[in-house]
């Protein structure tokens, strides 16, 4: 038998195209796989076998035909906060619990349209709020590489999924980090692309303003298809941009001899970031040099204040967003209450858990009569700052790279008390959201046996640059994502 | 800054999130030590700086207004917790006279 789980999309749309293995034997596999690992990983919420069997035999008709594309027959895992038509989205929320959308969200329709099978929802942190996951309102993810520690968030069951070889890509949301930090902490590929470039329409909305859709793969070709298929205009997204889907793989094969790379001191030589981090990222520049790129030296100089001005404009856009959840239209409803205002706030007390009424207390409190110009309008400012940052390094560069998290994995539980601790792991990924920049972890070796991630960050529109820096690095010998030797053997 | 639990309770309500035994202490204390760390804000001098509320090209679009498909009645109310005749049924919203 071929070996099935742990291939990337490109060899087993290779097998599939040969007619060497069909999309349901690929299927059959991949919940072989699931049933087998995922009650220690617990990285899905819920399984769609019959959506997948639907989908792997349509895969299968498209194939005998000789009409499928690069993704055809590939088993992908969606986060909890797409809509599925028919199928449960709950954002990780107990508010949400038993909800079933009315329609489809345009990037996951699009990877429909491209052939996917869909195998399953993801858990994430509540609303996709936290950089754990231990804020689901189901359960906690375990990370593949050790069941002990967290698999970062909010998307850390997409990451945990591929790095588990249950799924061979997985979508998920990054809006202060929510890809590429988990991708980093499980040891595989995650990019978030520049704001605009995907559709948000069917994301259940955290934060307007900064989330955007991305792939979770085991290797950068994978991530720069499934980002392709699903990036472009689409009229039920004001913001989505009209530029040409095909712009992301623009010589993104390429080298990168010649390429200026910044390494930007404040994500490099700070206090607070592991020495095997560091070690690990070392590594990797030099493998990039030696590639022919040339390492810069950057200054983000207001990087310091970037949490501070997430902490209010993120909280800020979902005390606005999560308003909806009233409990008239979906989700759950508290139904004996006296008047509307107290069905409001019994429906909502019980419903969020303490993570997300924590920010939608931040966010009312910053957007409220008399703090609105302190807070607020101050952060947004502050965000002109750190963009006029990023805009002034990319004149000395063509691509910025760092570490993706300060730290690898950590135990569950040890910083569920501080959130301050917990939003701490975001400090290199924040800042390209509030810039609207697209951005790439892929793994960078490892730490004491645990996954380290290295981040390249490119201007507005660039994925293609920051595809090509990933792929340069991969073909040099890095980046690609390993199997967990805890899961290995099986399946 | 610390919150006041008068100032909690006002959010809250402005926020239509109940409060139970225990969480004006908890969001006092939690959200006092975030704004703390968000206090330095202040030391940028950002007068002469522009807001920035989105941060790439797209401008407001405007499109035709012309009748398309929508979601039905019945898909609409599906999820609802309590509907009748159509409508989404909810709590009264005016006291009795």
């Amino acid at each position: 038998m071929t070996k099935l789980i742990g291939s990337t999309a490109v060899e087993l749309s290779k097998l599939l195209r040969a007619r060497d293995v069909s999309a349901r034997e690929v299927l059959a596999a991949h919940l072989e796989r699931i049933d087998e690992v995922d009650g220690r990983v617990n990285a899905f919420l819920r399984l769609t076998p019959e959506l997948a069997a639907a989908q792997a035999d349509a895969a299968d008709r498209a194939l005998k035909a000789g009409d499928a594309g690069p993704l055809t027959g590939i088993p992908v895992a969606v986060k909890d906060v797409l809509c599925v038509r028919g199928v449960e989205t709950t954002a990780g929320s107990q508010i949400l619990r038993g909800f079933k959308p009315p329609y489809t969200a345009t990037a996951v329709a699009r990877l429909f349209e491209a052939g996917v099978v869909m195998v399953g929802v993801t858990n994430c942190d509540e609303f996709a709020m936290g950089s754990s996951t231990e804020n689901s309102g189901y359960f906690p993810t375990h990370n593949p590489w050790d069941l002990d520690r967290v698999p970062g968030g909010s998307s850390g069951g997409s990451a945990a999924a591929v790095a588990a070889g249950a799924a061979v890509i997985a979508l998920g949301t990054d809006t202060g980090g929510s890809i590429r930090q988990p991708a980093a902490l499980c040891g595989v590929a995650g990019m978030k692309p520049t704001y605009g470039r995907v559709s948000r329409y069917g994301l259940i909305a955290f934060a307007s303003s900064l989330d955007q859709i991305g792939p979770f793969a085991r290797c950068v070709d994978d991530a720069a298809m499934t980002l392709s298929l699903m990036a472009g205009y689409d009229p039920l997204d004001a913001t989505s941009s009209e530029r040409p889907r095909q712009d992301v793989l623009n010589n993104y094969g390429g080298d990168i001899k010649g390429m200026r790379l910044g390494l930007p001191r404040e994500y490099y030589d700070v206090e607070g970031i592991e020495p095997g981090v560091k070690s690990a990222v070392d590594r990797a520049l030099q493998l990039l040099r030696d590639s022919g790129a040339e390492i810069v030296d950057v200054t983000l100089p207001h990087t310091d204040y970037g949490l501070a001005a997430y902490y209010i404009i993120a909280p800020a856009e979902c005390s606005s967003n999560l308003a909806r959840f009233d409990g008239v239209r979906f989700g759950m409803s508290d139904q004996d209450a006296p008047n509307i205002i107290e069905a409001y706030s019994r429906t909502r007390r019980q419903g969020f858990g303490s993570e997300v009424r924590r920010r939608i207390m931040l966010g009312t409190y910053a957007l409220s009569s008399g703090y609105y110009d302190a807070y607020y309008l101050k952060a947004q400012k502050v965000r002109t700052l750190i963009k006029a940052d990023f805009d002034q390094a990319f004149t000395k560069c063509d691509a910025i790279v760092s570490p993706t998290s300060p730290t690898v994995a950590f135990p569950i539980g040890s910083r569920t008390q501080d959130p301050l601790s917990m939003y701490l792991c975001d400090v290199f990924t924040l800042g390209g959201n509030l810039a609207g920049l697209p951005g790439i972890s892929v793994p960078c070796g490892m730490s004491d046996g645990l996954p380290v991630g290295l981040q390249v960050l490119a201007p507005q529109w660039g994925e293609n640059l920051a595809l090509r820096v990933a792929r340069a690095y991969e073909t040099a010998g890095g980046g690609m994502a390993a199997m967990p030797s805890l899961l290995r053997g099986e399946g | 800054m610390p919150l006041s639990k008068d100032e909690v309770r006002h959010v809250a309500m402005l926020a239509r999130l109940g409060l139970e035994p225990g969480d004006e202490e908890f969001y006092a204390e939690q959200l006092s030590g975030i704004l703390e760390h968000i206090e330095r804000l202040q030391q940028l001098d950002t007068g002469a700086i522009p807001p920035t509320a989105q941060v790439v090209e797209v401008a407001n679009r405007l499109r035709e207004d012309t009748p398309r498909p929508c979601l039905d009645q019945a898909d609409a109310l599906a999820n609802a917790a309590a509907a009748v005749d159509g409508f989404f049924r909810v709590p009264s919203i005016q006291e009795e006279a």
